[in-house]
């Protein structure tokens, strides 16, 4: 299964500070928080203005992380539960924020995603966004024959979370539906599967 | 042609079959008795009279029935059909392209009036009279693509280009060779063919944008690619693909001339004159290996062909099942005779 170079597939350059912004909104979820606290320690003299964080406590030291973030020379530190209720929250911001914005997003690739998201939703280039991916490689993946969402899957095969369909996780991702594509596996001989094996960790 | 529109079906009881006149004005691909991805990229001009390039947009014996198979498409799933909000006034180019072809090639069947932008649009095939302002989205029935591509034969994607690149960003797809718009919606060229083997690293993607970057207008371009499917099926969507996919499965040597079609794709590219989008028609074709076999070089180069596919495309083009049983029975039709280069019958 290709996990390097997938065309369709974002690049996650690592995160550097805008030196010219006057608002720096972070999203993150689990160990994306170290990502930002590595991006103070490297670059924190270069990231003036406002700082807002919308973070994610989806890991089992999230809370200690979330007293790390909150350590930072920030204005404030939005924590919330799931990568859900996070991005709503960062649509909250954004939906206040003015020119001179930069949005950095670190962690999943699903969080990651959903931000990028959001932010072309709005109307900025989704290439403005900075991204650091860190922690699991889970994919978030849409049902192409039922549209549903099945989200952190972690095997080649899934079955649908909505319609049922066991689906085939293609290397074909959508910035747009910010979710990979699945396909029916077993259209062909219904019942028939390829064993399943967990390589997205 | 003078033909009449026949009734078929690209579904259910599968009446779809060609005329004798309609296999031999089929755009077979192969010009060699081989196959392999190549930019075959050449200009889209007027080609012999009955040929299927005799003009820009090609209507034939199954136009009717295809744009009722369109319709029922479309009305199961309105996803099919998808423009992001920028691409309203190449959607208006588009109408304009399709129109004026229409009318200009086929006068028998379909006319263009216009009086500044009061334009007044007759088919008669699909007994439609409309009068629209041009621009004035309030005044069509739907807005202008899908209007237009409810009419015409084959699928169209309309790309934006911005940045060095050519976007996804609207489309009417509704007989594709299993790719989703509702998925691809959005990317760019690169990104829509992620999906694509073996072509990637022959940087085939990368020659052909550069190329379709420089796309000139009134300069419009073809290619045909192609594929297989099991019976005369317009929508091999992957959305459907849970309701076609077992259909591979029902090959045997008894039913291989009736139920292997060779798929072909006249794919052509436009630059549209106000949006500077490229226009992008994928039209379609069918040909039951049956008929094929009528052309007797079509039959020796079909299984030559088959027979030395590389296994990526094998399986890309999802013909692995059902392959070594149409390559027994197309061998029938191989008599090892020498044939000549490229794809006319001779």
């Amino acid at each position: 299964m290709l996990i390097e170079g997938i065309k369709s597939r974002p690049q996650y350059p690592g995160l550097v500070a805008d030196p010219h912004a006057n608002h720096h909104v972070f999203a993150a979820d689990g160990d994306g928080a170290q990502a930002i606290i590595d991006l103070f320690n490297r670059h924190g003299a270069q990231i003036k203005g406002r700082v807002t964080i919308v973070y994610a406590e989806t890991d089992a030291n999230s809370a200690d992380y979330t007293t790390r973030l909150k350590q930072l020379p920030v204005e404030f530190v939005h924590a919330l539960p799931t990568i859900v209720t996070a991005i709503r929250r960062l649509q909250g911001v954004l939906n206040v924020a003015r020119m001179g914005t930069r949005i950095y997003a670190a962690g999943t690739e699903t969080l990651i995603g959903l931000a990028v998201q959001l932010s072309q939703e709005l109307g900025m280039d989704p290439q403005a966004v900075l991204t650091e991916h860190r922690g699991t490689l889970a994919r978030r993946v849409q049902c192409v024959h039922c549209k549903g969402f099945t989200e952190n899957v972690k095997t080649n095969i899934v079955k649908c979370a909505h319609c049922g369909t066991n689906l085939l996780v293609r290397d074909h991702y959508s910035k747009r539906l910010a979710a990979f594509q699945g396909v029916c596996v077993d259209a062909e001989i219904p019942g028939e599967l390829p064993e399943i094996v967990e390589v997205f960790k | 042609m003078n033909q009449e529109f026949k009734k078929e079906t690209f579904r259910d009881d599968y009446t779809f079959f060609n005329s004798p006149e309609s296999i031999r004005r089929f755009p077979f691909p192969f010009w060699e008795d081989k196959y392999m991805y190549s930019v075959n990229i050449e200009p889209h001009t007027k080609g012999p009279a009955g040929s299927v390039f005799e003009f820009p947009i090609d209507i034939n014996e199954h136009y009717v029935s295809e744009m009722q198979d369109r319709a029922i498409v479309l009305k199961e799933d309105p996803l099919r059909c998808q423009a992001l909000p920028h691409m309203m006034l190449a959607q208006w180019d588009f109408l304009e392209l399709i129109m004026t072809s229409m009318a200009r090639d086929y006068p028998q069947w379909f006319s263009l009036k216009t009086e500044g932008d009061h334009w007044h649009w007759i088919n008669k095939p699909l007994n439609i009279d409309q009068k629209f302002v041009f621009g004035d989205v309030s005044t069509l029935p739907y807005e202008p693509m899908e209007y237009i591509g409810r009419q015409c034969q084959g699928d169209f994607s309309i790309q934006d280009q911005r940045d060095g690149q050519l976007w996804i960003d609207a489309g009417i797809i509704t007989t594709q060779a299993d790719w989703s718009l509702d998925f691809d919606v959005g990317m760019n060229f690169m990104e829509w063919h992620g999906p694509v083997p073996l072509a990637h690293d022959m940087k085939v993607f990368d020659r052909a944008l550069k190329f379709l970057l420089n796309l000139q207008l009134d300069q419009p371009v073809r290619r045909l690619n192609w594929t297989m499917t099991i019976n005369p099926r317009l929508d091999t969507s992957p959305e459907n693909y849970n309701k076609w996919g077992k259909d591979r499965t029902t090959v045997t040597p008894e039913n291989v001339g009736d139920k292997v079609h060779l798929r072909v794709e006249l794919q052509a590219l436009w630059r549209l004159p106000r949006s500077n989008a490229i226009l992008f028609s994928i039209r379609g074709y069918l040909i039951k290996m049956r008929e094929l076999v009528t052309v007797p070089k079509w039959g020796r180069r079909m299984h030559r062909v088959l027979k030395t596919l590389p296994q990526e495309l094998i399986d890309y083009k999802g013909i692995t099942r059902y392959r070594d049983t149409t390559l027994d029975w197309l061998s029938k039709y191989d008599d090892g005779a020498p044939t000549s280069q490229g794809g006319g019958a001779d």
